[in-house]
């Protein structure tokens, strides 16, 4: 999880918003072998599809096989593989720290310095959020375990290509 | 037109042109069986779902219309599974439509209720749950036209009872026809690559006029796109030879001197061989299945790839070829060859083969298909029972096999001149696929002889299909090769694992296949002599008003040669080492 640059390949499928869509595309992946790293699905502008993005271990297997193989699933309208460099992605962290009061000053300087927001207060508890990239969240989250992660769940990574003049580099990942 | 979902149902397979359905009734479809009786559509009531789904196979097989089948929900549902299955990875057209318990009880553990698309969803070209009377005519429409575009492959149907129960309201609908152009506005991810890419196909055709040793490796997929005309054309434009993979037998005609016959563990020496040393495989509709290659990193090691198929995800998934062309192959070859035509015709000819043509030959006089005769008073040798088979029926019987050493042989033994006389279950391997698949292909094709070559142990699997058979009047003749073991298991028990043989006996009359067949309706015999083979397929060819059961009893030490043992490669080929000085290591 920490160093998923190396070997991640971020996938956007755009699929059908239909009934157990996301189960088939799990399903192929789960059937094919391929490991998902993360996935985040929500529909998108047009009700009528959403997007799933996956971040794929290409360790696993070769990616050119993971695309061919979800693009042959009728619902999956459309996949653009977005090489990291060239795309924004951003991940949602929710965090519940063990934060008694000699420690709380500490953990609210860490969300300060982070930006992050303190969304909830208890006696000897914070729960904060953080928005942003995921390498970011990485090190947000490495930073707070000394003080006692008592929950944690993060939101899997969405992206969309950057906007500038390399877009050529996203390459639409399907044949022809 | 207010219709109910049940005669929606109904009017839409017959405005897809559907002629037959194989099925069996039960609770959930009970409301569809309604319709059906005013319905010109034959339904051929089966015994068992799994018999349903294989007698569709075969009629799809050998007619190229999708095989329709339709069963209830739960248990028959899961029933029909291994078809499905069978169909999806031999790419085989079909529709299935299964009663589905009402949309209220939808998740509830009701009565005869399993999650019918959760368990077909990875054995399904694609399948869908309907939700409503009104959808019912365009699912049926994208169900065939996914089923039979593309790569064919399998589309289910599942039904919600109360959508298609006339007395309740739910059912209602107002009929319609959705255009071609509504099908493919409701499949936006669903566009096949039919047409290949002139430039690959350019590149393809300078490979082939450059290799010196080029071989056609032909698929199934040749005779899904209906090329056998196209690629007879191709290899003898180009003088170069063809093997035919399991799924491509009759693909190409066994009788041209330009044929190989099966590559592959059972294949011939020849055609194993010349794709090992063939310095260009042009694979058309063939996907590089582990039963061809062999251990992978040592097949056709010196081989260029030219690979056509219409799934682009086959191109590069087992052996990256140096030039993909994702369409049609029939299409594809039409192109290749206008290109070829071209090119010769500028004056480009490929280099002096008459070397390789030489050497291939001399396997072929070396390494023929052999196999020993049988002495007097033994048993019968499966490989004369063939011989005798094909000999004593006519020129285009299309015979059907189940899976292990009868199916490799009748592949083998076989002469197969014309495509779609050859009906069997490759990838899944499915024991139990003759009988229903041959019922299936005769239902199709009445016009044909077809002859089921069975095992003894895949016949036990689903025989009461000839009940069906019978009672439906559809004449299949069955041979049964009965050497009183799952043999194939046997052959390797006995070679690989030193001859300790493993539940694998299952003995030559218990049950007694005579009287069994004749129980079920149809006429049996039994044959323990070469002399009485002939004359009782004669006897069997004269049989039309029911089905007929031979029993041959045959050599149960008998294996299939030659064989690539497992993990091996393909330079490993083991000819008959009974056939002393031909074995070869």
């Amino acid at each position: 999880m920490n160093q998923p640059e190396a070997n991640h390949h971020l996938l956007s499928v755009l699929v059908e918003n239909k009934a157990g869509v996301l189960a088939r595309v799990a399903g192929l992946f789960a059937r094919r072998g391929f490991n998902i790293i993360s996935l985040a699905v929500a529909p998108t502008e047009d009700e009528a599809f959403s997007r799933i993005t996956i971040a794929v271990d290409a360790a696993s297997a070769p990616l050119e096989q993971i695309v061919k193989q979800l693009f042959k699933l009728i619902n999956v309208v459309k996949i653009t593989e977005l090489d990291p460099r060239q795309a924004v992605e951003r991940e949602l962290l929710l965090v519940t720290v063990s934060a008694p009061p000699e420690a709380r000053s500490q953990v609210i300087e860490l969300v300060d310095v982070f930006e992050g927001r303190i969304l909830n207060v208890g006696h000897d508890r914070l729960t904060l959020s953080l928005e942003g990239h995921p390498d970011k969240l990485d090190d947000f989250e490495e930073l707070l375990r000394p003080y006692g992660i008592v929950e944690l769940q993060r939101s899997g990574r969405v992206a969309l290509p950057k906007i500038d003049h390399s877009t050529s580099r996203l390459r639409p990942a399907r044949a022809s | 037109m207010q219709l109910n979902g049940s005669q929606a149902l109904i009017k839409a397979l017959e405005m897809e042109g559907v002629d037959t359905i194989f099925g069996l009734p039960g609770g959930a479809i009970l409301p569809v069986y309604d319709p059906l009786l005013d319905s010109p559509i034959r339904h051929i009531l089966v015994r068992h779902e799994q018999g349903a789904g294989h007698m569709a196979e075969g009629y799809a097989h050998v007619t190229g219309r999708p095989g329709v089948a339709m069963v209830t929900s739960g248990p028959a549902a899961t029933n029909i599974v291994t078809p499905l299955c069978d169909a999806y990875m031999d790419s085989v057209p079909m529709v299935v439509i299964t009663g589905q318990v009402a949309r209220a009880a939808l998740g509830t553990d009701a009565f005869q209720e399993c999650d019918t698309i959760g368990i077909t969803r990875s054995v399904t070209k694609h399948n869908e749950l309907v939700t409503s009377a009104q959808d019912i005519p365009r699912a049926v429409r994208e169900a065939f036209h996914i089923a039979t575009t593309g790569r064919p492959g399998p589309v289910l149907l599942d039904i919600p009872k109360d959508i298609v129960d006339a007395q309740n309201p739910a059912s209602q609908m107002e009929w319609y026809w959705p255009t071609d152009q509504e099908v493919r506005d409701g499949l936006p991810g669903y566009r096949p690559t039919t047409k290949g890419h002139p430039r690959k196909i350019r590149d393809a055709a300078e490979l082939i006029l450059q290799a010196e040793r080029p071989i056609l490796y032909v698929g199934g997929g040749i005779l899904k796109a209906r090329a056998a005309e196209a690629l007879r054309e191709l290899a003898e434009l180009t003088d170069i030879h063809v093997v035919t993979t399991l799924m491509a037998r009759g693909a190409f005609p066994d009788d041209h001197p330009l044929c190989l016959g099966m590559p592959g563990m059972h294949g011939n020496y020849t055609a194993v061989t010349s794709m090992q040393k063939a310095d260009l495989l042009i694979a058309l509709g063939s996907r590089f299945d582990d039963r061809v290659t062999g251990r992978l990193d040592g097949f056709a090691p010196e081989a260029k790839i030219i690979h056509v198929d219409i799934d682009p995800a086959e191109l590069g998934k087992v052996r990256r070829p140096d030039v993909p062309i994702v369409g049609d192959c029939r299409l594809v070859i039409e192109e290749l060859i206008a290109v070829l035509r071209r090119k010769m015709a500028e004056g480009q000819a490929p280099p002096d083969r008459s070397a390789w043509k030489q050497t291939i030959s001399g396997w072929q006089e070396k390494y023929p298909l052999s196999y020993k005769p049988s002495e007097p008073g033994e048993a019968l040798k499966p490989q004369f029972v063939l011989e005798q088979l094909r000999a004593n029926t006519p020129e285009g019987t299309i015979v059907a096999s189940g899976v292990g050493q009868h199916q490799m042989w009748t592949s083998q033994y076989w002469r197969f001149n014309e495509p779609y006389t050859w009906v069997n279950s490759g990838a899944l391997g499915t024991m139990g696929y003759a009988v229903p698949a041959a019922i299936g292909a005769k239902v199709g094709r009445p016009d044909k002889m077809v002859w089921a070559v069975d095992g003894d142990g895949c016949f036990q699997m689903t025989a009461q299909e000839l009940v069906t058979a019978a009672a439906e009047r559809i004449p299949v003749k069955i041979a049964i090769l009965n050497n009183a073991y799952l043999g194939m298991v046997r052959q390797w028990q006995e070679m690989f694992y030193e001859e300790r043989y493993s539940e694998v006996y299952l003995s030559p009359d218990l049950p007694d296949y005579k009287l069994w067949a004749e129980a079920m309706g149809c006429v049996g015999m039994r044959v323990e002599a070469p002399e009485e083979v002939a004359s009782a397929i004669q006897k069997a060819n004269e049989i039309d008003d029911r089905p007929v059961v031979i029993e041959f009893r045959t050599d149960s030490q008998e294996k299939v040669f030659p064989m690539v043992p497992a993990g091996k490669t393909n330079d490993d080929i083991i000819t008959d080492p009974a056939l002393g000085e031909d074995y070869v290591q």
